[in-house]
């Protein structure tokens, strides 16, 4: 027994000792995720950074200047090399290593200048034609494969557009029918459209006005004209970046996002149809909307929410956006919830000063910073992989894989919530719907424990049918009996018979 | 039933005055007169009706379901609970008492608290088996709870309205007019009663200052 004692106080003090270190490094993760609470759980890497290639790695004679985007066509990743009027084909040869094919400084034929004033993104079509928003030449440029001119698309000739605006087109999309789809400053009605032949058809997805009611009240009726100036007018934002996936929907996202849009409940990412609705699902928890940071609070000179300046998704649905305000990317899933998020301020490798664009391959991220002119690349890590086999795994319906892939995450991060719910989600689909609903317990999944209990509920009937009819049918029963037998003693009682 | 140290006879009153409870319930006007006029109700049977309510609301934050309420434990202050049924239910009674007083309202307040405590009977009698409803409902049968919560405090309203008319032998329009008034006369107390805490604190700390600045120089 006294050996005991000492054997436990031993370990006991190794414990403290142990754990003793690790209190005293407690320091912010580098990946993080928010759980129920919205409170901040620290998470392991779901990314490593695998390199950070600059100017002289790809050996280029003139060194990158503020670049604005980033384009990934197969296995090529095209850099738009904004301050130096160029753009740059890289080839991946390994996941470290990018070659410089071509640079691209203008093209073949067409109306003058033939070369790029300040351009500010790539796309390639189906057909291998390329693409570009030529920004302070107020036009986008359709080239082919060998930068020979073939149309090029002007402001849009719609009544509603001041005339003297300037068309500064940045952002472009094409989808599978050479559709554009641009982002243009001073234009908040949505994405403008091009037909395949170049004529403008419309703007798609203008985000609804919100304001506040009181706000509209003393805008309208009390405020005074300076007071009225100041205010920011209830005019529809307007989007940054813009994203097309496999399917076709166009992600878009913006910054200058104040922390009063947020609470009006204005997105800031979302997911158009074709109709130009949103169509993104937010089935996260109700306090980590799909905005990024939730903490808007001073940290190294930052504050205020995220300011989301552009977005990539990967195959599997799994989205990632770019915080330009303190340099992080946050990964959602197709639910909507936080699959993790990461980066930060600084000059250390995974950190970004002034971060611009974002663009995946397979799941490698690539980052351009503005300010270091570098491109940061990202490999997925163990943990990593194992979260995105496990998503793949269950689109494809292989459950048991995609239960023993979350099965491997929880190994590794017991906190982790989505590993719980990934279970649960595997569990439930192979109808083992107890188990599910513990997980899905744990992590405060109400509607996918709901689906769970439906079956358990439904299954527990009708394997006790038999006991749920006897006690329905005793609860209708009982009363009458009761009342029978003492109306019945009541009669014997008062009868004369016995007097 | 015998239990020692308590008179049978008592103990009849008490348990009679408790099952009163449930027929001021269901017959408001009738029972709520009878309450005070014909001393049907007992303080014994007030408070315990008041302990189950608390109870009954502590009960069902541990086990309504997780669909409908998710507890955090870690910040929750129980004494808060408690007194988020205390509180309001003492400045409803002295303010009300304190304006009826002055008005003819015939109730004293330990009546008014006895009615008072009588008409939250349903919140328990109607929580009970929702706490039960809410384990075995999914979402979108959780509008069966919210539904009946509402109606449970709906009801609870009512009936201290109707008490408040009948143990102040008010009509109608008065018991209403009074009712209003109450609540601008708990916040009232509420108003005061923050004023004297924040001018006591400031008191204190002035002596507070007196005797540091007194010491330093000594």
């Amino acid at each position: 027994m006294k050996k005991n004692l000492v054997r436990f106080v031993a370990v006991f003090l190794a414990l403290v000792l142990a754990c003793a270190p690790v209190s005293a490094l407690a320091e912010a993760s580098y990946t993080y995720v928010y759980d129920f609470w919205g409170e901040y759980q620290e998470c392991p890497d779901a990314y490593n950074v695998s390199a950070v290639i600059t100017s002289a790695d790809l050996g280029l004679e003139k060194p990158i200047k503020n670049p604005q985007g980033l384009y990934a066509h197969g296995n090529s990743l095209y850099l738009v090399d904004t301050g130096n009027n160029r753009i740059i084909e890289l080839n991946r040869v390994s996941v470290e290593k990018l070659e410089v094919v071509r640079i691209i400084e203008g093209f073949n034929g067409g109306p003058e200048p033939h070369t790029f004033n300040s351009p500010m993104d790539i796309a390639i079509s189906e057909d291998g034609n390329i693409f570009i928003t030529d920004m302070n030449n107020s036009r986008i440029l359709k080239l082919d494969k060998d930068l020979n001119y073939i149309m090029e698309f002007t402001k849009p000739n719609d009544p509603t557009l001041d005339e003297n605006l300037t068309y500064t087109p940045s952002k472009i999309v094409v989808d599978t029918a050479e559709r554009v789809y641009c982002v243009a400053a001073g234009i908040n009605k949505g994405l403008i459209k091009y037909e395949p032949d170049g004529i403008f058809s419309g703007f798609v997805g203008a985000t609804p006005v919100t304001y506040d009611f009181w706000d509209y009240m003393w805008k309208h009726f009390f405020a005074s004209q300076e007071q009225r100036a100041q205010m920011v007018n209830f005019v529809p934002t307007e989007y940054d970046n813009c994203f097309i996936d496999k399917e076709g929907f166009i992600y878009v996202c913006r910054d200058g996002v104040l922390e009063s849009d947020l609470m009006s409940g204005s997105a800031v990412i979302r997911k158009l149809n074709l109709l130009g609705s949103d169509i993104l699902v937010r089935n996260g928890y109700d306090e980590v909307p799909v905005i990024g940071d939730i903490f808007f609070g001073n940290g190294g000179g930052k504050t205020g929410p995220s300011q989301l300046i552009d977005i990539t998704v990967f195959d599997n649905d799994i989205y990632c956006a770019l915080d330009k305000n303190r340099g992080r990317i946050f990964a959602y899933d197709e639910q909507g919830r936080l699959v993790f998020a990461f980066g930060g301020n600084g000059g250390m490798e995974g950190y970004f000063k002034k971060p611009s664009s974002i663009e995946h391959i397979g799941y490698d991220l690539y980052v351009t910073d503005e300010l270091f002119n570098t491109i940061t690349v990202f490999t997925t890590t163990d943990f990593g992989k194992n979260i995105y086999q496990a998503v793949d795994a269950f689109d494809l319906g292989l459950y048991d894989e995609a239960g023993d892939c979350w099965q491997k995450v929880m190994d590794v991060d017991g906190n982790y919530y989505l590993a719980y719910i990934g279970i649960g989600r595997a569990l439930l689909r192979q109808k083992k719907y107890k188990e599910s609903m513990e997980y899905f317990k744990l992590k405060y999944d109400g509607d996918n424990y709901s689906k769970a209990f439906k079956q358990y509920r439904k299954e527990w009937v009708e394997s006790n049918l038999l006991w749920v009819i006897l006690i329905l049918v005793a609860l209708f029963l009982i009363p009458g009996i009761i009342k029978f037998i003492k109306r019945a003693k009541h009669e014997v009682n008062t009868a004369e018979y016995f007097h | 039933m015998n239990i020692p140290f308590i008179k049978k006879d008592k103990l009849d009153k008490y348990w009679d005055s408790l099952k009163f409870a449930f027929y001021c319930m269901s017959h408001p006007m009738d029972g709520y007169w009878d309450l005070t006029h014909e001393k049907r109700g007992t303080y014994a049977a007030a408070n315990t009706i008041l302990i189950v309510t608390i109870l009954v609301r502590l009960m069902s934050l541990k086990y309504t379901g997780f669909l409908i309420q998710v507890v955090n434990w870690e910040r929750i202050n129980i004494f808060l609970y408690i007194a988020s049924i205390v509180f309001p239910l003492g400045l409803f009674v002295v303010g009300n008492w304190a304006l009826t007083t002055l008005f003819d309202g015939k109730g004293r307040l330990g009546q008014v608290y006895m009615a008072t405590c009588y008409a939250i009977l349903p919140y328990s009698v109607i929580q009970v088996p929702i706490v039960i409803l809410s384990n075995v409902v999914t979402v979108e049968e959780s509008q069966f709870y919210f539904t009946l919560s509402t109606i449970a405090l709906v009801y609870c309203g009512l009936l201290i309205i109707v008490a408040m008319g009948q143990i102040h032998e008010y009509s109608g329009a008065k018991n209403l007019l009074f009712m209003v008034a109450s609540l601008v006369a708990m916040l009232i107390i509420i108003f005061i009663l923050m004023l004297f805490f924040s001018m006591i604190s400031q008191g204190v700390a002035y002596f507070v200052s007196l005797g540091k600045e007194l010491l330093f120089r000594l």
